[in-house]
């Protein structure tokens, strides 16, 4: 019985956290954004301008909630909550610290991964259903963007999964008592912070919704919360590779001192701030550019760091 | 490559730089002397208005926002009847300063004039004119101009000679 109410209150607490998080990282973002560039950035509302994103959700809660009329409207309506769903989902297996997890899954890499996969969905499906051409587009980039960017993300993680044997969260955290997976595991973080990027179609990898050609790409449809949903589920994205990067490449909650939850938070927020930095300096590349980048430069580069990986592990048994 | 890490770094570097912003409404930004702000009609060293009611800065104005209407007074100095600047559609492109024959019409440095009604963004000309003569503290128009209107009479000018007789200039 107690297990299951600190189950219970784990799970809401984590849900709660993320959603949390999502007004914060907004808030986090426009400030970094406006100091990167000399400006100061939202500091009317509240103390430090905190309370800005409260005045822009009451905003874009009473804003008109459009549907346009040749939309396939199920679809049209499903897409966001499937974009925003799956990446809570990935939430599920994130361990903050010793149990404090919703499940430890014995398969939680591959289950991250299954719900990145379905994120593609949402973007497609928004993309396809808005009947607009700017929107098709976006849905087509992002699509073909996620499923290739997806293949090493898989790749770049089986490293991880060689050095520590393990697909359990749990046990690839403590598999880097000694060092860190990103030392040995350098090509493989670089890899899976950059398809990361590309996952969560953050800046330099927005192309789905690159606003200067295709207006605002697989959402320029949607208003109100709809709209809302896809920008929630694009920070709860961030938050996810963030925290998943400190999971596979840098111990997690290991630390001296400091409790393991503040030591997860710690690393989970600087990388949070390496995003946010990459989308002030970084320009868009172009649409070849980045799927060449992906399939001749990242993927040798993943399979080579496999084969190495597994090379040297053989050699030492 | 390598420059991509370059940029990264230099906007990095930008965190810690002070923000360029200034904080309006509690601090005021110094504005240049020549600023492009709020129209005036200034006055004369005499205290009478400068203007002459040419319609030069109402041909000139390329949004049509100046309106004004000429009349003379007993002497002959002209002044317009009345002088009409719709700030609603002024573009504040400083051409009116540039073509007035008598510093009449400047522009200000002062920015502050929104209003919650359109209406009250045209000004009249008591609204327009100012008690001083403005950027020009020692011009005079009619001191220097050739006609007599009560100012100085005719050859009484500054750099002026006086009145020739026609029928005195025979070769």
């Amino acid at each position: 019985m107690f297990d299951i109410v600190v189950k219970i209150v784990i799970t809401v607490g984590v849900l709660a956290g993320v959603m949390f998080i999502v007004p914060g990282l907004i808030w986090l973002e426009r400030r970094l954004l406006g100091a990167f560039q000399n400006r100061c950035g939202p500091n009317r509302v509240g103390p430090f301008g905190v309370l800005q994103v409260l005045a822009d959700m009451i905003k874009i809660f009473t804003k008109e909630d459009w549907i346009p009329p040749l939309s396939d409207k199920p679809v049209f309506l499903i897409a966001p909550a499937i974009v925003v769903t799956t990446t809570l989902m990935s939430f599920a297996i994130v361990c903050f610290a010793p149990h404090i997890t919703v499940v430890d899954l014995g398969i939680g890499l591959l289950f991250f991964l299954a719900m990145s996969s379905l994120g593609v969905y949402g973007v497609m499906l928004a993309g396809w259903s808005s009947n607009s051409k700017y929107s098709l587009l976006g849905g087509l980039r992002a699509a073909a963007q996620m499923l290739s960017y997806e293949i090493f993300m898989g790749l770049s993680l089986t490293g991880v999964v060689l050095m520590s044997g393990s697909f359990k969260i749990s046990d690839i955290v403590n598999a880097q008592k000694g060092m860190w997976f990103c030392v040995p595991q350098f090509f493989g973080f670089l890899i899976f912070f950059i398809a990361g990027i590309a996952e969560t179609h953050r800046l330099p990898f927005d192309l789905p919704e690159a606003e200067n050609e295709l207006v605002a790409g697989y959402h320029t449809e949607y208003s109100g919360m709809k709209f809302g949903m896809f920008f929630v589920g694009e920070y709860i994205g961030i938050a996810l590779i963030s925290a998943l990067i400190t999971i596979f490449f840098f111990g997690g909650w290991l630390g001296p001192f400091l409790p393991g939850i503040i030591w997860f938070l710690i690393k989970m927020f600087i990388f949070i701030d390496i995003f946010i930095l990459l989308r002030a300096s970084l320009p868009r590349p172009r649409y070849d550019q980045l799927m060449s980048l992906g399939w001749k430069v990242m993927l040798p580069l993943a399979l080579i760091n496999i084969v190495v990986t597994a090379g040297v592990l053989l050699y030492r048994q | 490559m390598i420059s991509i890490f370059r940029t990264i770094l230099l906007v990095c570097k930008h965190l810690f730089s002070k923000p360029d912003t200034i904080q309006y409404p509690e601090k005021k930004p110094k504005i240049p002397a020549r600023w492009r702000g709020r129209i005036i009609l200034s006055r004369d060293p005499d205290g009478k208005e400068r203007c002459v009611a040419c319609h030069l800065c109402s041909a000139v104005c390329p949004v049509d926002c100046i309106a004004l209407q000429a009349d003379e007074d007993e002497n002959g100095r002209r002044y317009p009847a009345f002088f009409r600047i719709n700030f609603s559609r002024c573009i504040f492109c400083g051409l009116c300063e540039e073509a007035c024959p008598t510093y009449a019409i400047q522009l200000t440095p002062d920015f502050e004039m929104c209003e919650y009604d359109r209406q009250n963004l045209v000004y009249e000309k008591e609204d327009l004119l100012i008690n001083g003569p403005g950027k020009y503290p020692d011009y005079n128009f009619y001191k220097v101009a050739g006609v007599a209107t009560g100012v100085k009479d005719k050859g009484q000018g500054d750099n002026e000679k006086p009145p020739v007789d026609l029928h005195d200039l025979m070769p």
